[in-house]
């Protein structure tokens, strides 16, 4: 049972890492259009993630092989269920990543505005679908004996689009605000700007969604049941809060460590909330993947789990270290004299 | 056509398509590693614009294997959703581990190395390259595990209705995984190989960048020649335990109906599968067969009969596949050898000829690696895992036609267009030859 919980935790911790670093890559190409106005602010925008996007990708692969690994059956039935999504959401993926290595490759204008839009819509989709899916999960999907009966339609009832808008929302301000630690001049008033007019309308989702929650979710008994767990929920609210105060006054390195604090907390709500579900049936509870009655067997769990122990702080500590390397702020001109930008 | 078949097809096509751009990537790292520790070595800024210009192409490559890989990871669960809890206390192990061990080093360095030139030390620099290298082979070796698995499940019990891991060791040792690993992995040094020859052929022969493109050539065809021969080695080793842990597969590929002691290799054959012969037989070699297949000429060899015909994996294409990989992977040895001695020789500039049919060789390697995944996985068949659990059994259940005529389709355009910019981009910049502008931006920087 340790091993079920435990992988159940590290399950939360991928996704809310994967969230949290490749959110403001998201971020950052959705506001694309809006921030950059011409073809060398829309480079400087790429670069400004260029270094680390693709490593923080992996944090996705690692959590659906997490998946596979520690609970096979909700990895078939989530991926299996939530077919068309997924598959849009892949689509979305290679879409992106390589309309940033293959943008640059060419100095032909028509070339280079296919693969900028590639870019914002290979992030915007993926971003609102995995708030969709989530929202979906929250609910629980419609799942018996037989297996799951839903469409895509399905999966587009008010409260995934709610979740979906509400992840668009968070790692839109997460974006401006790597934008805001990571660039220079013109780019970086705007990204500023952004967060400002942002940041008050992600409140506002933020709200709905918690009321929301209550009426169509089970999420908070958990935390009526087991008040230890408060901290999570309080700590989101508090950290978007201080999010919204360091933006004001123009911290915005402050406002981007809240930020990142805001999804981490955000996700491990939602899924604490699940607990000991990871797909609640909508039908009967009696046909919820929990994950005890989804886990692999104790020995494989206990291999994943030295496995993970011994090498997650190593890809940690060496993913700071990139991030340190790449701390500097970049400018249009910066870029314009590098050659080996994208 | 039903969800099985067609999510058949998808995986064939996301997977072939994947082994389009992941094995350059494999032997590739490996020579820009070299091309860039000659440079820290001399200090020639020659080996660096070498270094940049093959990086380049590893670059475009290196990217469409990461996104392509993605999608193959996510299809267990979305088609294969039976199979994914039938075996996914063991397959979904090494999957994890290869994403924690291999795939965070490479995409982490590869962003260190690609905007890394000049914020650390040149050493670093080209130990980023040096771990891209190692940390793409290594993803080989935990997905090959997984594969090697599938084709011979080893330490597992039946438990539960599904197979569950009780022998950690067996999966990390099992030979099927092992030699499968080596002989994949160097497939893709061959074909980096090839490439490499083959590029820098086509500027040789316009005497352009002469410096670089010999230096290339050199390197690519000592790399070729070494890989080309242990390819034949590893080859071998893959028949053996082959012959002695899927014998049907063994069996389709050398088109042996009969079980027979001290059998003879048949150099010339065409199967009719219908009547279970062949219909031509010719120039057999005796007691080879079971030579290869057991090292002791008067082993017993399994054929085909031996198995139910809804156990036979489809001859045909299994043979054809095997027999054309194999002349191939004959082919790869000689002209290697061949490159080896002209460019030692320093003719190579005065043998057009030559270097136009290096040029030509360019696909070949690449048809040789996808035909040899056609040997592995439809001679698998019809067992998603070899005698345990067949591939009609392994399919999601609660999928629709549609749903899969749909990504089947979505895949199949958006790999096409892939596919065509990845074309045009590589001989865009595989003909444009080495940036000039290196030298100037290296003093740049000193002064």
């Amino acid at each position: 049972m340790i091993f079920q919980i435990t992988w159940f935790i590290l399950w939360g911790v991928l996704w809310a890492v994967y969230f949290m670093l490749d959110g403001f890559d998201f971020g950052v190409s959705i506001l694309q259009p809006f921030i950059a106005k011409n073809d060398a602010e829309r480079r400087l925008v790429l670069n400004s993630i260029g270094p680390v996007w693709d490593g923080n990708e992996v944090w996705l692969i690692t959590a659906g092989g997490a998946t596979f690994a520690a609970f096979p059956t909700t990895y078939a039935v989530m991926f299996s269920a939530l077919y068309t999504p997924l598959f849009i959401i892949l689509c979305a993926i290679i879409v992106r990543g390589v309309s940033i290595e293959f943008r640059g490759k060419s100095e032909n204008p028509l070339y280079r505005r296919a693969w900028d839009w590639a870019f914002v819509v290979g992030s915007f989709v993926p971003a609102l679908l995995f708030g969709v899916a989530f929202g979906n999960i929250f609910q629980g999907l419609p799942m018996d004996a037989s297996g799951y009966h839903g469409t895509l339609f399905t999966l587009l009832n008010p409260y995934g689009i709610l979740t979906g808008a509400l992840f668009v929302l968070l790692f839109a301000v997460h974006g401006a605000l790597w934008l805001s630690v990571r660039t220079e001049g013109e780019i970086l008033e705007r990204a500023r700007g952004m967060a400002k007019t942002l940041w008050p309308v992600l409140t506002v989702v933020a709200v709905a969604f918690l009321v929301a929650t209550a009426f169509a979710t089970r999420l908070y008994d958990n935390y009526l049941s087991m008040p230890f767990l408060a901290p999570l929920p309080v700590l989101a609210v508090l950290a978007l809060l201080a999010a919204g105060y360091f933006i004001f006054k123009g911290k915005s390195a402050h406002a981007f460590v809240s930020s990142c604090v805001t999804i981490l907390m955000v996700t491990f709500t939602g899924v604490a909330g699940l607990y000991p579900n990871l797909i609640p049936s909508s039908i009967d509870t009696k046909y919820s993947l929990t994950i005890f009655n989804s886990s692999s067997s104790q020995y494989t769990l206990t291999i994943m789990t030295v496995v993970a122990l011994l090498f997650v702080p190593i890809v940690i500590l060496y993913q700071a270290w990139t991030y340190k390397v790449f701390s500097d702020r970049i400018s249009v001109e910066g870029i314009a004299r590098d050659e080996d930008a994208y | 056509m039903d969800v099985l078949s067609l999510s058949r097809l998808q995986f064939a096509v996301t997977a072939m398509f994947h082994f389009i751009f992941v094995p350059l990537t494999l032997g590739l790292s490996w020579l820009v590693a070299y091309m860039e520790w000659r440079y820290v070595k001399t200090g020639d800024v020659q080996y660096l614009r070498m270094t940049k210009f093959w990086g380049k192409l590893f670059l475009i490559n290196f990217a469409l294997g990461v996104v392509t890989g993605i999608s193959m990871e996510f299809q267990f669960g979305m088609n294969w959703a039976e199979y994914s809890k039938y075996v996914g206390d063991i397959f979904g192990a090494p999957l994890a581990i290869e994403a924690t061990l291999a795939f965070f080093l490479e995409s982490t360095f590869i962003g260190v190395w690609i905007f890394g030139w000049n914020r650390i030390s040149k050493k670093l620099h080209a130990v980023s390259i040096t771990i891209v290298a190692f940390a793409t082979n290594l993803s080989a070796l935990w997905i090959l595990f997984a594969n090697g698995w599938q084709q011979h499940p080893v330490g597992y019990v039946l438990n539960n209705g599904r197979a569950e891991m009780v022998d950690f060791m067996a999966l990390l040792t099992n030979a099927n995984g092992v030699s499968k690993f080596f002989h994949t992995t160097i497939s893709g040094y061959v074909i980096a190989a090839f490439f490499v020859m083959g590029i820098s052929a086509y500027h040789l022969r316009k005497k352009q960048e002469t410096f670089i493109f010999k230096k290339s050539f050199h390197y690519a065809a000592v790399f070729g020649l070494v890989a080309s021969l242990l390819i034949g080695f590893t080859g071998d080793h893959e028949g053996v335990i082959v012959a002695r842990t899927q014998p049907s597969k063994f069996a389709a590929m050398e088109l042996q109906w009969e079980t027979v002691k001290a059998a003879p290799m048949t150099l010339v054959a065409f199967p009719d599968s219908e009547n279970e012969r062949n219909v031509v037989e010719g120039l057999k070699i005796p007691n080879m067969l079971s030579l290869m297949a057991y090292h002791d000429p008067n082993a017993e060899v399994k054929g085909l009969k031996e198995f139910s015909r809804e156990d036979r994996p489809p001859v045909l294409p299994v043979f054809l596949s095997f027999r054309t990989m194999v002349f191939l992977g004959m082919l790869f040895i000689l002209v290697s050898a061949t490159a080896v001695f002209l460019s030692r020789k320093e003719t190579l500039e005065s043998s057009p000829r030559f270097l136009g049919i290096m040029m030509l060789m360019i696909p070949l390697p690449y048809i040789a690696a996808q035909l040899g995944w056609i040997v592995a996985e439809m001679g698998r068949q019809p067992w998603i895992v070899y005698g345990l659990l067949r591939t009609s059994q392994g399919v999601s259940t609660g999928i629709d036609v549609a749903q899969v005529v749909g990504s089947l389709a979505g895949f199949t355009l958006l790999y096409g267009g892939l596919a065509a910019v990845d074309a045009y981009l590589l001989f865009k910049f595989a003909r444009k030859g080495p940036d000039k502008g290196v030298d100037e931006i290296v003093n740049m920087k000193r002064a």
